[in-house]
């Protein structure tokens, strides 16, 4: 396969999952700004999305406060926002249109009529009526995605490729996620704050209510979603399960130098694989998933110059 | 007032016999029907994502090309007497090619002057004395072709260079099938849908000789090509990578592609890029759409180019009136399709009467396509006129004017109902061990009432184009 295409193939499939994960996090915020609390606390949450995706600069050149109308409109649709919600779908379907041919014919048109649908949607009337109808379109554009994909593509090279750039991307989300979300929960550290409702949106941000209520039977505890969340071996969106299908499928795509990238990858999966929460929060959850942000970004700059970028660009 | 063929309805208000049973299924079809059809048509290419992207204004926006739901329907006899015009024009042109860039001898024996070869701007002379496979030039060949009466056909020109549109008349025969099944169970339309793989046998066979399973693939501009669903379109089709210049790289005058598994050569490039911009090196060095070194490997007979370099020289306008020439020169045959007659402006006689019978006259720029700088006389203000006037006194060797010609009508479903608008037809030949065509080709429909032009960049819509067999 052309490295070209792969290169399309890893991105479209990188910002769709991103759109699909920013819906998530504004989900849950907007879920949590429900709840009773104080003005400054509601604006922090808000705030933490902004920091989270380090878009500071871009959002306080346009904005001075960082409330819920703010930050969804930057987030969501804000055209200066080369971040938001609306600029990952068309980077995403740009990406599909320049390999409109690899991909199936069900996965461009699928691609396609998001795009065509995301053009009808109105943010000021989100913004009367919430955003959450919106929120969960994006996730459900983002299923029938993957859906055409798995029941419609050759499980060749190419799907390979998208499926890295699902899994690293989600992993990488999953971990911001948690990261804020953690600390604005816990600032202490301690388990005093086990506050339900703020718990159950985060778990339902990443669709892992149900599964925490299978797996734990118990209540809700910080430690237990961190757990689910790093290293539960079949909740999709943990850490875990994520590494360890981006291991599989560099191995299934493996060339002459793509070794040291497969190494680090697997080394990775392991220390998850063998960890304990206890001792992740012992040492501390943010350093913890920060770590672990910049080795998945290692890995994405690994896979790009093993497989995608051309011997010329690099140059 | 001109009377118009009409490809449906007689003069005296009958029913040619081909469409006879099509026009029993129209007078039982309600509008809102066809309305709602033709809605659902819209959505579909919509989705789909056939569309093809405007230069201009709108820059950046992709388009549909209005699909009309009244297929234009030829008979079989009308079908084999025109492609097998088209099939001896095709093989007079590409014997016209080899020629020039060899011994020239249709120059020597004084049917073309010199001059009108050799000073044109699209003769490459780096193509002088190099062979390609087969002596093919043009593999893929289309062909614009109007009616103007009862078996009267002519040639408006031959595109010999990227011709494009052969993925809607694909498109528009699917989009039919799927909208209205039941003509087909009435009719017996020849198929055109396995036109991707006459394509992809033509351009294997064409390979450099000694290459035994040749790597074919489709070289485009990129995304914001107008044409880039066709290029998409074909690719897939064919099941070949479809590459832009940088994915390609040339190494001891041999064409190599970057894939995820290390280089892989390549055998045969069906290209989608205009000459000037194949090679930095060779022709336009500020292109970024080429592959540096490309003519050498070319040169070199290591690669192939569907079409060759340097096949522009024979669809330019000023050689047009030279083709029935050809083809008496090359294959002592008479030729089968008309040639629109051609007031050449460069001859000082030709511009007087052209300069004199400008609202009569269709003027085309030698070297424009797609319907931009051309006047079409009966049509233009005074002013456009005499805009042109004052260009074609400047440039004389710039233009050449033809007739304007009785285009054919054919019905079409248009806001106020059915309605008769002129078309034209683009077959699509190709060029390999032999001369091959689906049966049919894409008919371009003037959508505007009264209109000659039906270039998609000018207004024109397509439709599906049945060939019945007998």
């Amino acid at each position: 396969m052309l490295s070209r295409t792969a290169d399309h193939l890893f991105w479209m499939s990188r910002y769709i999952e991103r759109a699909e994960n920013l819906a998530r996090l504004l989900d849950v915020t907007w879920q949590m700004s429900m709840v009773p609390q104080s003005l400054d606390a509601a604006n922090q949450n808000w705030q933490a999305v902004i920091n989270l995706n380090s878009l500071e600069d871009a959002f306080f050149a346009k904005y001075s406060e960082t409330n819920a109308a703010n930050v969804l409109r930057f987030m969501i649709s804000d055209v200066d926002n080369p971040a938001s919600i609306t600029a990952c779908l068309r980077m995403g379907r740009e990406n599909a249109h320049a390999v409109r041919g690899t991909i199936t014919a069900e996965m461009w048109e699928t691609l396609n009529a998001t795009w065509i649908e995301l053009n009808t949607q109105n943010t000021d009337a989100m913004m009367t009526y919430g955003p959450s109808d919106f929120f969960d379109w994006v996730k459900l554009r983002s299923s029938l995605i993957h859906g055409a994909t798995l029941g419609t593509m050759l499980q060749d090279e190419a799907y390979q490729f998208i499926r890295l750039g699902t899994l690293l991307e989600r992993a990488d989300n999953t971990a911001r996620l948690l990261d804020v979300k953690y600390h604005v929960l816990v600032p202490t550290g301690e388990e005093a704050t086990t506050d339900f409702y703020q718990w159950g949106a985060l778990l339902r941000a990443v669709s892992a209510f149900e599964v925490y209520r299978k797996t734990f039977r118990t209540g809700i505890t910080p430690s237990r979603v961190a757990a689910l969340l790093t290293l539960h071996p079949s909740m999709p969106r943990s850490l875990l399960f994520c590494l360890r299908g981006a291991v599989r499928s560099l191995a299934l795509v493996a060339n002459d130098q793509s070794g040291e990238t497969q190494r680090r990858a697997g080394r990775l999966y392991s220390e998850l694989r063998y960890a304990r929460i206890e001792d992740i929060l012992a040492s501390g959850l943010h350093e913890f998933l920060s770590d672990f942000m910049d080795r998945v970004e290692d890995l994405c700059n690994g896979v790009s110059n093993d497989f995608l970028v051309t011997p010329q660009a690099a140059a | 007032m001109v009377a118009f063929y009409n490809e449906m309805n007689t003069a005296d208000g009958g029913v040619r016999p081909h469409y006879s049973e099509f026009a029993k299924w129209l007078q039982t079809a309600a509008p809102e029907r066809l309305a709602r059809k033709r809605a659902e048509a819209d959505l579909t290419f919509h989705r789909v994502g056939i569309t093809f992207a405007v230069y201009g204004e709108d820059a950046g926006k992709e388009r549909l090309i209005p699909f009309d739901i009244v297929p234009r329907i030829i008979p079989a006899d009308e079908w084999r007497d025109m492609s097998a015009g088209l099939r001896q024009r095709v093989k007079a042109l590409n014997a016209f090619l080899h020629d020039i860039y060899h011994d020239q001898e249709i120059i020597a024996a004084g049917h073309i002057p010199a001059a009108q070869v050799l000073g044109n701007r699209q003769y490459r002379p780096e193509m002088q004395g190099v062979d390609v496979p087969g002596n093919i030039y043009a593999h893929i060949a289309g062909v614009d072709i109007v009616r103007a009466g009862e078996g009267e056909f002519y040639v408006l020109e031959d595109n010999l260079r990227v011709p494009s549109g052969v993925s809607y008349m694909i498109e528009d025969r699917k989009m039919m099938m799927r909208l209205f099944p039941e003509l087909f169970s009435r009719h017996k339309v020849a198929p055109v849908l396995h036109y991707p793989d006459l394509l992809f046998d033509s351009l294997r066979t064409a390979a450099p000789d000694g290459v035994e399973d040749p790597t074919v693939v489709v070289l485009t501009p990129g995304a914001y090509n107008s044409a880039y669903f066709e290029h998409t379109y074909l690719a897939q089709q064919m099941g070949v990578e479809l590459v832009e210049g940088r994915d390609l790289f040339v190494r001891d005058d041999t064409v190599w592609m970057r894939t995820t598994r290390g280089d892989e050569r390549v055998d045969v490039i069906y290209r989608r890029i205009d000459d000037d911009y194949l090679d930095p090196l060779a022709f336009r060095e500020d292109s970024m759409l080429g592959v540096p070194g490309l003519l050498s490997a070319y040169k070199a007979g290591r690669v192939t180019l569907a079409n060759a370099i340097g096949t522009g020289v024979a669809d330019d306008k000023s050689i047009y009136p030279y083709v029935p020439e050809m083809i008496r020169f090359y294959l002592g045959e008479e030729p089968i399709l008309n040639n629109v007659p051609t007031y050449m402006c460069r001859k000082p006689d030709d511009l007087d009467y052209v300069l004199n019978h400008l609202g009569e006259l269709v003027v085309k720029e030698v070297h424009g396509a797609g319907g931009y700088g051309m006047l079409v006389g009966p049509a233009a203000s005074a002013g456009e006129i005499e805009r042109f006037r004052e260009r074609l006194i400047a440039e004389p060797d710039g233009y050449i004017a033809q007739p304007t010609l009785a285009l054919s009508n054919c019905p079409t479903f248009v806001d106020a109902g059915i309605a008769p608008r002129h078309i034209d037809l683009r077959p699509f030949i190709l060029s390999g061990e032999e001369v091959r065509m689906v049966p049919g080709g894409l008919t371009r429909v003037a959508l505007r009432e009264g209109s000659l032009v039906v270039n998609s960049s000018q207004g024109g819509g397509t439709k599906d184009t049945w060939v019945l067999e007998e």
